[in-house]
């Protein structure tokens, strides 16, 4: 009874702390967490034909600068596409309509994610917009058949587009074309030597 | 012909002793409700269990995390990868060293504190002192102390894991230079609430089990010094082996 | 070595009577009969007969080993008689439920041989235990009656103490003191003696024989301290070899001529039980050429 007051007070200040431990691991590592401090953000989507494993939680990024997360990934019944919503950071509000989203890779082990290249209109995407121009990732088994396919013939064209490979660790902007909309096939193959 | 008679009778022995444990178990269980109305009790359990179990966790949570950082980059530099080392070293805390080594720990400290405490009420006529009192010594003093290791074990196994990632990270970005926004970033998009969610409830069954495993022996201890001291030795010996084979059983049951 | 004579032969009835008489009060309050019960395949009792009438002290002794405190514990039902009846006032031990047990007890008090004293609260708080357990007494109330207690046992100074600061004696005063918290009509003392000093010993002594008589309740105190108890004691019981041997007011006892009676009361070294451990031959022993026995 005498060191009831201590007691009580190490006893709370253990469980808080235990708590609080609870709390930063289901909030600070995951995806889905609370970020503590929520800055200001606004909802873009865009649909693609694969989006190999990108996952929710992947950062969306242009010119190598996050702007914004994945924060949840849909189907298109009508066009039997994926729907990708990109929760923006605020600050970077001053994307043109016409620019593009491609699903890129990060590192050999890395996940995928997005980056968006601008286009060059005027007017800027608000919040609920829609990407028009998307570029779907590269799935290893379509890069190895059309490999395969172009081996047979001896000069490929290049509707298959002649831009860089893009196994960059970071998000590099793609040089080359812009991609048809709603492209299916990946527009990087290595000439074969 | 003798052989199988000594073979049946050990048989027979330990099933005997399974099914000591198991009532014992249920009549603790029984009596945690009336126990937890004394919440005075309870919190001193928790105090007991788990406040004074802190200093050893936060340290061994560091130095395991530290540990973990040095050995993920080494691992992971070889792949080019060493921004994963976020990833590497939080699912390996969370999931398995974070439950199984606070367990360990657990057993070896709080758990023998709870199985020596009661074998010495034991040895002492304590607990048949209450009983001619017609007061329950399950309800009085078991149930309290069991209780105060389940809400303690998972509360332990949390802390650990956070200081080991801090550890890690301590270690990765601080010392060998990994991009400190990667580490958390990779992070984030890596690990997933199934992976947090499995460390909960591995430590939350290892609180169970420890619990159980200390103060059925501090009950049952033979009232010798002798006694006491095996029935402590015991606590820790058969909490390791119910805690790694546990662990064995729920990460399959994950998967 | 000659065999201990059976007082308790088929033609000692009188042995058997009840002690309505000594005791001056009306039936008994524990009755034993033809007890059984063994440890491990060695029969402790074997058809043992007792009667503890109400009111007075009972005193029980006998050599060391002869299951006095395994008697106590088949009273209040920590054990269970292998066969045999006891019956303890008014109910039937074999066949009492868990709840009619927990009523039983809360009208005896025990004070056990080491005190066992619940160490980590103070010695209000452990005479207090049996009041905050069982009832629900305002907490003024409480202080009261745990006051008055320990006055009883002279330790009212003592209440903020811890156990582990206390003397054996004090230990076991504060005990007793536990005991009588809730008032209970039967008061059983496990060896209350036992490695107290002189001092010590008689404040003990006293506070038995005045408590049974402030209270009027039925006192029993299981010992070996012949000469103490004897002062005391309203009436005694021998055991010895899973029986009794002897019982009968101090007086009677000390009168009592048979061979165990006298090795016991006068302390003797040596008589029914024998000094000697069962051994072979003693000359043939030293002079066999073996190494080991």
């Amino acid at each position: 009874m005498r060191t009831s007051r201590t007691l009580d007070l190490g006893t709370g200040l253990f469980v808080l702390l235990g708590f609080a431990a609870l709390f930063f691991l289901t909030t600070q590592t995951t995806s889905h967490g609370i970020s503590l401090v929520s800055p200001p953000h606004y909802d873009l989507t865009a649909k693609f034909d694969n989006i190999g494993d990108l996952k929710v939680g992947a950062p969306v990024s242009m010119s190598g600068v996050e702007m914004g997360r994945v924060s949840n990934i849909g189907f298109d019944t009508k066009e039997y596409k994926a729907v990708v919503t990109m929760r923006m950071d605020a600050r970077y509000d001053q994307i043109p309509t016409d620019s593009d989203a491609s699903i890129y890779t990060q590192g050999l082990l890395g996940g995928k994610f997005i980056g968006i290249t601008a286009g060059g209109a005027d007017t800027y995407l608000k919040n609920k917009d829609h990407i028009d121009f998307t570029q779907s990732a590269i799935v290893l088994e379509n890069l190895i058949g059309q490999l395969v396919a172009n081996f047979g013939k001896s000069s490929s064209s290049s509707d298959n587009g002649g831009g860089s490979t893009d196994n960059g660790k970071a998000a590099t902007q793609p040089e080359g074309p812009k991609p048809k909309p709603g492209a299916a096939e990946p527009k990087a193959t290595e000439k074969p030597k | 012909m003798r052989l199988l008679r000594e073979v049946l009778h050990s048989l027979a022995e330990s099933l005997v002793g399974l099914g000591t444990v198991v009532r014992f178990f249920l009549r603790t269980v029984a009596a945690c409700p009336a126990a937890l109305l004394r919440i005075d009790l309870v919190s001193k359990q928790v105090y007991n269990s788990g406040a004074l179990s802190l200093v050893i966790i936060m340290l061994s949570g560091l130095f395991v995390g530290m540990v973990l950082g040095l050995q993920g980059f080494q691992l992971l530099q070889r792949f080019g990868s060493e921004e994963a080392l976020g990833t590497a070293a939080t699912i390996g805390l969370v999931k398995e060293l974070g439950p199984v080594v606070t367990a360990l720990l657990f057993a070896g400290r709080a758990g023998t504190a709870l199985a020596s405490e009661l074998g010495l009420m034991r040895a002492t006529d304590q607990i048949s002192a209450m009983e001619m009192m017609a007061v329950d010594p399950i309800r009085r003093l078991v149930a309290p102390r069991f209780l105060g290791g389940v809400i303690a074990m998972p509360l332990l196994a949390a802390i650990f894991s956070m200081i080991g990632i801090y550890g890690a990270q301590l270690v990765g970005v601080q010392i060998m230079g990994v991009d400190g926004g990667s580490f958390w970033s990779q992070m984030r998009s890596a690990v997933d609430l199934r992976d947090i969610n499995e460390g909960i409830v591995k430590s939350c069954v290892f609180g169970v089990s420890c619990s159980l495993i200390a103060v059925y022996e501090g009950f049952f201890a033979i009232p010798t010094a002798e006694g006491v001291g095996r029935a402590t030795t015991r606590t820790v010996v058969t909490s390791a082996v119910v805690v790694l084979f546990l662990d064995y059983l729920l990460t399959a049951a994950f998967l | 070595m000659p065999l201990p004579s059976n007082p308790n032969g088929p033609g000692d009835a009188a042995l058997r009577a009840p002690l309505q008489g000594i005791a001056g009060e009306g039936s008994a309050i524990v009755e034993i009969r033809d007890l059984g019960y063994a440890v491990g395949g060695r029969p402790v009792f074997a058809g043992l007969d007792m009667e503890i009438a109400r009111g007075g002290i009972t005193a029980v002794m006998g050599p060391s080993g002869t299951g006095k405190t395994t008697l106590l514990r088949l009273i209040t039902g920590q054990l269970a008689a292998d066969s045999g009846e006891i019956v303890v006032a008014g109910q039937d031990m074999r066949m009492v439920s868990r709840a009619s047990l927990f009523a039983l007890r809360r009208r005896m008090g025990m004070l056990f041989q080491n005190g066992a004293l619940l160490t980590d609260i103070s010695v209000f708080e452990n005479v207090a235990f049996p009041l905050r357990e069982h009832t629900d007494l305002p907490e003024r109330l409480i202080r009261e009656l745990v006051l008055m207690k320990l006055q009883a046992v002279g330790l009212r100074g003592a209440a903020e103490l811890m156990p582990a600061e206390l003397s054996g004696g004090m230990n076991r005063r504060v005990a007793l003191a536990r005991a009588i918290v809730m008032d209970p009509e039967i008061l059983i003392y496990d060896e209350p003696f036992v490695g107290l000093d002189p001092i010590s010993l008689g404040m003990i002594l006293r506070l038995v024989r005045r408590l049974n008589d402030a209270l009027g309740i039925t006192s029993i105190v299981v010992s070996h301290d012949v000469k103490e108890i004897s002062a005391v004691a309203d009436a005694m019981f021998l055991l010895s070899g899973g029986k009794v041997v002897a019982h009968g007011t101090p007086a009677e006892l000390k009168a009592n001529g048979s061979d165990i009676v006298r090795q016991f009361v006068g302390g003797l070294p040596d008589g029914p039980v024998p000094f000697h451990f069962p051994a072979p031959d003693y000359f043939g022993e030293l002079l066999s050429r073996e190494d080991r026995p």
